[in-house]
């Protein structure tokens, strides 16, 4: 193993949306300060964007103010948002979307040039090649390298507990680096992986969110000391059967309502959030009214063409399955059923606990995208958004800072501990990463809400969920790697271990059922008003410490008490 | 869900090994290669980036499939989409890049 030293003003941890539009911001509007984006793979494909984008889901429309997008988000997520997050998200929505266009991504218009929307909040585009025209653009950048195939570990801290940088090992070559900086930006997006998934056996990775998407940013975050929030606001999406391929095209885009097997439209029963659209399918399955569907039967040929190319676009396992069956959405209703459950902050509100700057609770730290809480329905424009303010607010720090260097002890801590991760065992292991990650996922998926828990759980089965993800966490100390990508590997079970915890810990707090499904307290089957609060938690001495939280409404702005 | 390389059309240019973002491709005695067909995503980033038509992609047994093949040939104005079914037929379906999605 070698190890390398990087240095640049801000570095940025995660080449996606967000990543990649903080280096693009940089370049703009800092030309002078040095970048360094690392991202574990390499930036044309990387992140949640890899196979393409269906719409852009966050756009003020005309007629329509940042203050109705925040309005929304606040009402699907049942009001555990913050407020001057959606707001300052909102504001800038307009001006990213412009930019993305500048850059290539393709818009529909009218006659008149005005981009077509779809619904009030949602433009329609050709987003198959949004994550290579935005990795072009970063390239561009003068002042950016760009470090691929390197995965982001840990932070480096400074003794006032300032982030200084992260170091990181090669997936393909057998490198660790020292990547110093005067600022951070992680963007390394949420977490899947961590519960079973809907195929467990040869398409376990056939998910919905990136499964490259570990949740490294918030076991760094948690393990340096940083406060999270909202991880019990799990996202599970609504997805076409098997393929697991996006269900809004077909409901916005075609008009297509949900029906049983009976052919019984029954969403007016559930009310319509996300998280209802999803417990709406789930109960009528309970209820032995299943399997359900997307009523597309009877849509024109024209609309199946145009959905062909539309998945082809973002999702071409659906377009391949109507293909192969012979059977296309407008001979046949399309099957549909929930993801397993993931922690993310695009979609739900889990996350870094930041202020409306991006700052985390650690010094010199910011967060953007997925990784960053509190902020709901951000998807990619909001990402964007949030990448753009987190690199602001990051050079702003920089300029301010004197560089700190890596001291000589923390450095041997590192060094150590990777030497000890390959010095082969004494004796044949009993366990490997993969039987850990499969042990995981059936914990977290029998005890903590999974799929064929029906999304539910109760007080009991999460403090057996806490005790088996313990005796995990304890037999992968005894792992070992033979090479950079089995040490990637190695640390990215114990990434998902430490939030499974995390998760376990907000779920008990949340004594309530906020949202049906993404988190469906059966002890606690109604809301309770006493917990209209944010469950916000940090690492303590190696325990999970719950905080509740006062909730930011209309008119407050965050400050951190340092 | 997975693709499969075609080791007699693979020329060992690496280029599918940058972009796949699960860093599942690797290069063995000159030919891409996959670590591990279980790990990938199926976003058929490596499907569009190879030059020779060497990789497809396939729906899993457990996903449904029936034995279909999908290729990608990416050029400056389009992506061309082929899907070769197990009775020898082929279908092609082209997407224009200056096209948004209808829907």
């Amino acid at each position: 193993m070698e190890f390398l030293d990087k240095a640049a003003d801000v570095l940025i941890i995660g080449g996606g949306a967000a990543g990649c539009y903080a280096a693009i911001t940089l370049a703009e509007e800092h030309p002078k300060l040095s970048v360094l984006l690392v991202d574990k793979a390499g930036i044309k494909r990387s992140g949640c964007l890899a196979a393409g984008v269906n719409a852009l889901n966050a756009y003020i429309t005309p007629g329509h103010t940042p203050e109705d997008y925040a309005d929304y988000a606040a009402k699907d997520a049942a009001g555990i948002v913050r407020d001057d997050l959606l707001l300052t998200m909102s504001r800038g929505l307009n001006e990213v979307t412009r930019r993305m266009e500048e850059l290539g991504l393709v818009i529909l218009k009218d006659e008149a040039g005005q981009y077509v929307s779809r619904g009030w909040r949602n433009l329609k585009i050709n987003g198959e090649n949004i994550k290579p025209l935005l990795a072009a653009a970063v390239r561009r950048c003068p002042n950016v390298e760009v470090l691929e195939h390197v995965s982001a570990v840990d932070y480096l801290q400074a003794d006032d507990g300032a982030v200084t940088g992260a170091w990181g090992v090669g997936v393909r070559q057998d490198k660790v680096y020292f990547l110093q900086a005067k600022a951070v930006i992680c963007a390394t997006g949420g977490a899947a992986g961590l519960y079973r998934p809907n195929h467990p056996g040869s398409s376990r990775h056939k998910m919905w969110y990136s499964p490259f998407n570990t949740g490294a940013g918030y076991a760094m975050g948690l393990r340096a000391g940083a406060e999270m929030t909202t991880f019990e606001m799990r996202f599970i999406a609504l997805r076409c059967k098997d393929t697991i391929a996006p269900t809004g095209t077909l409901a916005q885009g075609v008009g297509a309502a949900q029906v049983n097997a009976a052919g019984e439209r029954y969403q007016h029963k559930y009310g319509n959030t996300t998280s209802e659209r999803l417990y709406a399918v789930v109960s009528e399955n309970l209820a032995g009214r299943g399997p359900c569907y997307l009523e597309t039967e009877g849509i024109t040929e024209a609309q199946q063409d145009s959905l062909e190319r539309a998945y082809l676009n973002m999702a071409p396992a659906q377009t391949m399955k109507w293909r192969e069956t012979g059977l296309g959405p407008a001979s046949a209703n399309v099957e549909v059923e929930g993801s397993e459950p993931y922690v993310v902050g695009g979609h739900t509100a889990s996350g870094y606990w930041i202020d409306a700057a991006r700052a985390t609770t650690l010094p010199g730290l910011f967060a953007a995208g997925d990784v960053a809480g509190g902020c709901p329905q951000k998807y990619v424009t909001g990402a964007f958004v949030e990448g753009k303010i987190a690199a602001q607010s990051a050079a702003a720090y920089a300029a301010e800072r004197p560089g700190a260097a890596l001291s000589a002890a923390a450095r041997e801590r590192i060094r150590t501990r990777i030497e000890t991760l390959l010095t082969p065992p004494a004796a044949s292991p009993l366990f490997t990463v993969e039987s850990l990650e499969e042990a995981m996922q059936q914990v977290m998926d029998e005890y903590a809400g999974g799929i064929t828990a029906g999304y539910r759980y109760t007080e009991k089965q999460l403090g057996l969920a806490a005790r088996h993800i313990e005796r995990l966490t304890r037999l992968s100390e005894n792992l070992r790697a033979a090479d950079g990508y089995g040490l990637v590997q190695l640390f990215e079970l114990q990434e998902r271990l430490l939030i499974c915890r995390v998760l376990i810990e907000h779920l008990k707090a949340r004594r309530e059922t906020r949202w049906h499904a993404f988190a469906e307290n059966l002890d606690y089957p109604g809301t309770n008003p006493a917990l209209e609060k944010y469950v916000n938690s940090r690492l303590s001495d190696g325990k999970v410490q719950i905080i509740y939280r006062d909730l930011v409404k209309r008119g407050d702005r965050y400050e951190h008490q340092h | 869900m997975s693709i499969s390389i075609e080791p007699e059309k693979c020329v060992g240019c690496g280029r599918c090994t940058e972009v796949c973002p699960g860093n599942l491709l690797e290069m063995t005695a000159g030919k891409a290669a996959i670590r591990e067909v279980r790990d990938c995503w199926g976003c058929t980033a490596c499907v569009k980036e190879c030059p020779r038509d060497a990789i497809f992609y396939y729906l899993s047994a457990d996903l449904g499939g029936a034995g279909g093949r999908l290729y990608a040939h990416d050029t400056a104005v389009s992506l061309t989409w082929q899907l070769r079914l197990p009775d020898g037929s082929e279908q092609e379906i082209i997407v224009a890049k200056n096209k948004a999605n209808a829907y």
